[in-house]
């Protein structure tokens, strides 16, 4: 499992560099998308890989992190989540903004090579 | 005469602490809140309220550095001012931390931010709509970036503060704006990405978030797992390198802050003051305070300082290349950063008190001087900001019009009279450009001067100067030299030339901010003695981070009302056993 998702959180960050360097705003938007995704799976990775384990504690059963998993980076990511969904909404308002304004998509609001 | 009212504010503050400490974060939350609920066409309450709440922030604000600086709270842990917003003790719940470094950062975010909500109020703030809600929204991430203890709390408030930047940045529109804001939006996603992956990678290594609490268990830790907390280190100053603007991750920063409108350039000078401390702060906490001085420097110190340097030396050389005003404020502002992460790198006490005062006074400047090239770019160019022998190539000061006029204004000896009166407002303008390059450059009498003087007296005191010890001198005087040439240069071009755009009228809501702005640098000049003791007792209780681990971690809570104290509150009921 931890190989899957790592192999996981590789290809997605890969993708994501890969993209955002390119010269198009919505290749941009879709590489930050990729790498938010990325970034999201690390936090969660962090709090250790487990399965059939809630962050609950129940009577009767001790209250450590060998018998529930840990909450903090599953609250984390949400936030994580939340922000990054935001942030991307208003990028891509700026990109419909410069794309009306320049009239192309290029990142740099004219046509290189590329 | 004055002590009644002091001893006022110290009964005040007694009162008031340590709730004062979420103050700075709540007031402009509230106002922006409040001014969400006005419509577009209130513009002149909301001005009002953007600099009503700006004074009750910058009042705030002095009255922390009052309390943190306080001889009554005795010094140590008990003058660092510690709130538990979710009345959960540290490390569970977030902390919000006033001590030295961040009650001068609040105190500085103040006197900029009242500064600017002032000047914004005369007309920047028609050029598009919410401006003041954002600007409110801005100087709240800001101050709770400063304040807080938590590192994931760090991260929600820099991208509260970033998003209201990308706000202010494409306020008043336009191609420039849009693109400069597309760049500048990009990168700082993907740097927001690397803090999240530090913050997280620092989490599953010491299994905390609480800043104090990650000092204490990164001196505990067994060394294998030291690599890993040294590259969650490392990835999270990438981030705050692309925050703080240094090179190789600052190409976005000259375009935006000379794209975006001039009071909101201004407010961006805090902008990359945040990645600086944020990069202080962390390395106070959980690096240096590992390492004493002598056992061969701490993790990362050689990289801080290199990037530092390469940071100033770059500014030095686009500063001496550029003609824009804005583009020398933007530089001015990249060479502080520079100048101020090499610092911290060199990390010798006398250094960090040095530079600490340093900030104060760079940032207060190129704030002043980004308001000031407003005023001078509207009274040159007609209103654009780029002057017209920008794209002509011609140098005005050789222009015909400029030599002397042949056989008229003669005086009694046939020689010519020069010297009309010069009308108050360019002789404000150019005395702020002076006394801005004065502070910029580093040149005596002004602050600039006292604050790098202090470092190199510092980076000079130590037993052995490095190799980089020399090189941070012989950058710091170049730039400096670069600066002066530079704006002598501008300033030629701008106040020496006959004006071909309209004639000056300035308005009293734009010359007292900049006043304000230089007559805080001036105040930090006369009261440099307090002002460096300040500075010096923050940066011996940054060397010694004990404090600081004790006031947090030893915060407690306050205890919850229970059902006996909620009885007796109530009414007594028909039937009591």
């Amino acid at each position: 499992m931890q190989a899957v998702l790592a192999i996981a959180i590789g290809i997605l960050t890969a993708s994501g560099v890969y993209l955002l360097l390119r010269p198009r705003s919505f290749q941009v938007i879709m590489g930050l998308t990729l790498l938010s995704y990325a970034v999201n799976l690390f936090i969660f990775s962090m709090g250790r890989l487990k399965v059939d384990s809630e962050p609950i504690l129940m009577a009767g059963v001790q209250s450590t992190l060998a018998n529930t998993s840990d909450p903090m980076p599953q609250a984390l990511v949400l936030t994580a989540i939340v922000i990054g969904f935001a942030m991307t909404a208003l990028f891509l308002v700026v990109l419909l903004a410069s794309r009306g304004l320049h009239g192309t998509d290029h990142v740099d609001g004219e046509d290189g090579e590329a | 005469m004055m002590d009644p009212f002091f001893s006022l504010i110290d009964h005040l503050l007694e009162a008031t602490m340590p709730h004062l400490v979420a103050a700075p974060i709540l007031v402009p939350l509230l106002t922006a809140a409040l001014m969400l609920t006005l419509e577009e066409r209130h513009r002149r309450l909301k001005s009002v309220l953007t600099v009503a709440s700006g004074l009750v922030g910058l009042l705030v604000a002095l009255a922390l550095l009052r309390w943190v600086n306080a001889p009554s709270t005795g010094g140590g842990p008990g003058s660092i001012g510690v709130y538990l917003p979710g009345n959960w003790a540290a490390p569970f719940g977030i902390v919000l931390v006033a001590d030295r470094l961040s009650s001068m950062m609040v105190a500085l975010t103040g006197v900029v931010a009242f500064a600017v909500s002032i000047y914004s109020t005369s007309r920047w703030d028609r050029a598009g709509v919410h401006f003041h809600p954002l600007l409110q929204l801005q100087l709240m991430g800001l101050n709770g970036a400063f304040l807080t203890g938590d590192l994931f709390n760090l991260f929600v408030f820099f991208e509260v503060m970033l998003a209201a930047s990308y706000g202010l940045l494409l306020h008043g529109s336009g191609k420039l704006r849009a693109r400069a804001g597309l760049h500048y939006i990009a990168i700082n996603l993907a740097a927001s990405a690397l803090f999240l992956i530090g913050a997280a990678l620092m989490y599953g290594v010491t299994g905390t978030l609480n800043m104090a609490d990650l000092s204490v268990r990164i001196a505990q830790l067994p060394a294998a797992d030291r690599g890993l907390v040294h590259a969650a280190g490392a990835i999270l100053a990438t981030a705050f390198f692309a925050k703080a603007g240094a090179w190789p991750l600052n190409f976005w920063l000259v375009p935006a802050y000379s794209a975006a409108v001039l009071p909101v350039s201004a407010v961006f000078t805090l902008l990359t003051k945040l990645g600086v401390y944020t990069v202080l702060r962390l390395w106070s906490l959980l690096f240096v305070a590992d390492h004493p001085v002598g056992s061969g420097g701490y993790f990362g110190q050689q990289v801080i300082t290199a990037v530092g340097l390469a940071t100033l030396f770059v500014a030095a050389l686009g500063t001496i290349g550029t003609q824009r005003l804005a583009n020398l404020a933007s530089f001015a502002v990249l060479m502080s950063a520079g100048t101020l992460l090499a610092a911290i790198g060199l990390a010798q006490p006398g250094v960090w008190s040095g530079a600490l005062y340093y900030l104060l006074s760079s940032t207060l400047a190129a704030a002043g001087f980004f308001l000031l090239i407003d005023m001078i770019e509207r009274w040159r160019n007609a209103g654009s900001s780029i002057a017209a022998f920008e794209t002509a190539g011609a140098a005005p000061f050789l222009a015909e019009d400029l030599k002397p006029l042949v056989e008229v204004n003669l005086d009694d000896d046939e020689q010519a009279l020069y010297g009309r009166a010069i009308p108050a407002g360019v002789a404000f303008l150019g005395l702020a450009f002076v006394f801005c390059t004065l502070l910029l450059a580093g040149l005596p009498p002004l602050s600039g001067f006292v604050g790098k003087f202090a470092m190199l007296s510092g980076v000079m005191n130590a037993p052995l100067v490095s190799a980089a010890g020399w090189i941070f001198l012989a950058l710091m005087l170049v730039s400096g030299f670069f600066t002066l040439v530079a704006f002598s240069r501008a300033g030629i071009r701008h106040f020496w030339t006959i004006p071909e755009g309209s004639r000056l009228t300035l308005r009293a809501l734009e010359v007292l901010p900049v006043a304000a702005l230089l007559g805080a640098a001036l105040l930090l000049t006369i009261g440099a003695g307090p002002a460096m003791s300040h500075a010096q007792a923050t940066a011996r209780e940054l060397r010694v981070p004990q404090d600081y681990r004790r006031a947090v971690l030893t915060a407690r809570q306050k205890p919850s009302p229970v059902a006996s104290d909620i009885r007796s509150a109530a009414p007594p009921s028909e039937k009591t056993p």
